[in-house]
């Protein structure tokens, strides 16, 4: 059976799987839509969570990242799991209890105030809206790898398996097609992952296979990685470069980004119990772990594979001991298909410079290192592996370490995955907010419980469509969704919550000044460096290290964001009247677990 | 980096002792909070990036300590943190007769 036929096979299986639960799980009202009716237990939504939580970026891209920078990358790894633990302290119980529908309805009430509200719903837009169009892009992308679609043919599918059963099924539909999904980009980013750490440490689980011994050389295997890397001139894997100032504020940035990221938080709306709320965030991070633990050892390990195929006497021996891997093999050679499959894509390039039949992959731009007296030996003309996009390391990784086709086919279905559970999570986050902030909350009140239904229908329609074009044409911002989104989130949405809970004294001026404060001060510092709304060429100082303020990059700055919107939101609320008694009762109640109950009737 | 509760003794329609009583509970919550957060950040920011040279003689399979805090360590610590924190609180809202 061909490599395509398998991939039509497992991904078309894994989209009946979703269709069939998408028509088992029809929402019949709005609560079901919005909140699955509160009815998911905590171990089901830790795995919905997970799945919503880990998208494309998370399956696809995070491996390779930390495969090209080493320890200085583990900010996305601590980043984007120690937000849970904020959620699960400080967030995700009490907005249980609040026991309403959307992120924006608790600012707005809490804050006694309809234009907070509209903020929220704002910021909420902003950010879902970026989420979503990377999410959109990467479905296009693995459709045109996997199934020799046009990337647009491939998006227009996608959007169409996420009508079916976002449309339908709201929150309750995507719920249990996120279970399903989880399901399968767990296993899909495990198989290879195993099979991987078994070839090069001989242990069976990744996790220890990462800080095991190298089977062929019998030394530790991140020390033998250390020395390749450093023999072609790249930077010490396992070394710390970077400023520790930006790494500590970009990993800040990350975690309460996470925590305040509406579609993150919705998710815990759906438990019965406050309890639950606390349970659940564990149990979603523990699903979580199970591919952020993996992911390192993945990158590490791709790495160590793509050097030592350009370097085969690295497997057993010596960097150099054996010449640079030849063009004929590349060019021939069975086992290295996958670096033809991947020329094709763009995402892997090679060139030999100097004529000499071998192609040398070394870091050229550093005269000190073992290689670069290499260079000067053996008459090199340069680097000859001229392009290695971060993304290969987990798409090729089955490919590199020879594994059966149907791992392919599997690794194909849950980057898919990945990238459907997030969007569709992100599009009901939007829907939500457009049809119960937006319709029922401002611009029309009394509508009956079945037009509202059918407006949040009607508006997640319209969301997929807009995402879907986004992803056809993505916008300049849509790259940029690790400084806009988490930038955002962090500024203006956990600050607001955070203080909508544990103060009484926060006031509506205080919080709408806040977040405005917070979020304009953000977008500004973004902009700076990026371009005015990423218009390339537009940017008023250069974005490098040098230019930054403090060193603090543009990515990291959502952390100072925040930190505005707490002293602000904290100056203003002193010098404005306290919130009124109801509003103080509100804080009260939602303090205490009991009574919860009452909430899943509303 | 919580704001402490700032009006303890404000006016509403509960009477005292039902209040000191949801009070108390909610002092007790933040200590169990402050406590998860200090672990949370000492894991993360503390043995994985600031004091990392600190405990760097402390070898972890061909590197440090602060390297296996950063790319596992920290994780497995916040699992247990979240669900430490659960089990903590479950116990505290049954001390307080405001369990569910």
């Amino acid at each position: 059976m061909s490599q395509f036929t398998l991939n039509l096979l497992v991904i078309g299986a894994s989209f009946a799987l979703y269709i069939g639960i998408a028509i088992w799980a029809r929402a019949g009202s709005t609560a079901e839509f919005y909140a699955a009716n509160r009815g998911v237990s905590p171990v089901m939504n830790g795995m919905a969570t997970a799945a919503d939580w880990m998208s494309a970026a998370s399956f696809i891209s995070m491996a390779g990242l930390i495969a090209f920078t080493g320890y200085d990358n583990s900010t996305y790894l601590m980043g984007w799991t120690g937000g849970y633990v904020l959620l699960a302290l400080l967030l995700a119980p009490y907005l249980r209890k609040f026991g309403k529908f959307t992120v924006p309805e608790f600012i707005g009430d809490r804050f006694y105030s309809p234009t907070a509200r509209i903020i929220g719903v704002i910021c909420l837009l902003i950010v879902s809206i970026t989420y979503v169009i990377g999410q959109m892009t990467g479905v296009g992308v693995t459709f045109s790898r996997y199934l020799e679609v046009s990337n647009s043919t491939g998006l227009w599918i996608g959007a169409a398996l996420v009508f079916c059963y976002a449309v339908l099924g709201g929150m309750k539909g995507i719920t249990y097609t996120q279970v399903a999904q989880y399901i399968v980009l767990i296993t899909a980013y495990t198989i290879p992952a195993i099979f991987i750490s078994l070839q090069l440490t001989g242990n069976f689980l990744p996790q220890l296979g990462l800080f095991g011994t190298h089977d062929a050389t019998g030394v530790s295997f991140l020390t033998k990685l250390n020395q390749i890397v450093t023999d072609l001139g790249f930077r010490e894997y396992t070394a710390h470069h970077n400023s520790t100032l930006d790494m500590v504020l970009f990993t800040l940035a990350l975690m309460i980004g996470t925590a305040g990221l509406p579609h993150v938080i919705i998710r815990f709306f759906t438990v019965p119990k406050v309890s639950d709320a606390r349970k659940s965030a564990g149990w979603a991070l523990v699903f979580i772990a199970l591919l952020y633990t993996v992911a390192p050892a993945v990158g590490a390990m791709a790495r160590f594979n793509l050097t030592a195929t350009m370097w085969p006497g690295a497997q057993a021996g010596d960097t150099f001991s054996e010449p640079a891997v030849s063009l004929e093999a590349i060019e021939t050679a069975p086992e290295l298909a996958w670096m033809r499959n991947w020329q094709t894509t763009g995402l892997l390039a090679w060139e030999d410079k100097n004529g000499d039949g071998r192609i040398q992959y070394y870091n050229d731009a550093n005269p000190d290192s073992p290689a670069a007296a290499v260079a000067v030996e053996r008459e090199l003309a340069g680097n000859e592996l001229t392009t290695v996009n971060n993304d290969i390391m987990v798409l090729a990784n089955p490919e590199i370490a020879n594994l059966p086709g149907w791992v392919i086919a599997v690794v194909a279905a849950g980057g898919l995955a990945a990238a459907l559970s997030t969007a569709a999570g992100l599009l009901l986050a939007i829907s939500g907010a457009v049809s119960h902030d937006l319709i029922k909350g401002t611009l029309r009140p009394n509508i009956s419980e079945k037009g509202e239904l059918m407006a949040a229908r009607v508006s997640m329609a319209i969301s997929i469509l807009v995402a879907t074009i986004l992803g056809l044409n993505p916008p300049g911002f849509a790259a940029q969704t690790v400084a806009l989104a988490f930038g955002l989130a962090a500024s203006s949405i956990f600050p607001v919550l955070m203080m909508g809970i544990f103060s009484k004294r926060v006031t509506r001026e205080g919080a709408i000044a806040g977040m405005v404060a917070g979020m304009a001060v953000t977008i500004l510092y973004i902009f700076t460096y990026k371009g005015w709304f990423f218009v390339a060429g537009t940017n008023m100082l250069p974005d490098t290290a040098d230019a930054w303020l403090f060193g603090i990059s543009p990515a990291s700055f959502g952390t100072v964001g925040a930190l505005i919107n707490f002293a602000v939101a904290y100056v203003v609320s002193q010098a404005t009247q306290r919130p009124p008694a109801h509003v103080q009762e509100l804080v009260e109640s939602i303090r205490v677990p009991r009574g919860a109950g009452d909430a899943v009737a509303h | 980096m919580a704001e402490p509760p700032t009006c303890l003794n404000r006016e509403g329609p509960k009477d005292m002792s039902d209040r000191q009583s949801s009070n108390a509970y909610w002092q007790a919550n933040l200590r169990i909070i402050y406590i998860c957060l200090a672990i949370w950040a000492l894991v993360s920011y503390g043995f994985a990036i600031i004091l990392r040279p600190l405990i760097s003689m402390i070898p972890v399979g061909g590197t440090d300590l602060g390297f296996w805090f950063a790319q596992q360590g920290s994780i497995l610590v916040f699992i247990v943190l979240i669900f430490w924190y659960a089990a903590r609180m479950n116990k505290l809202d049954a001390e307080y007769g405001v369990d569910e």
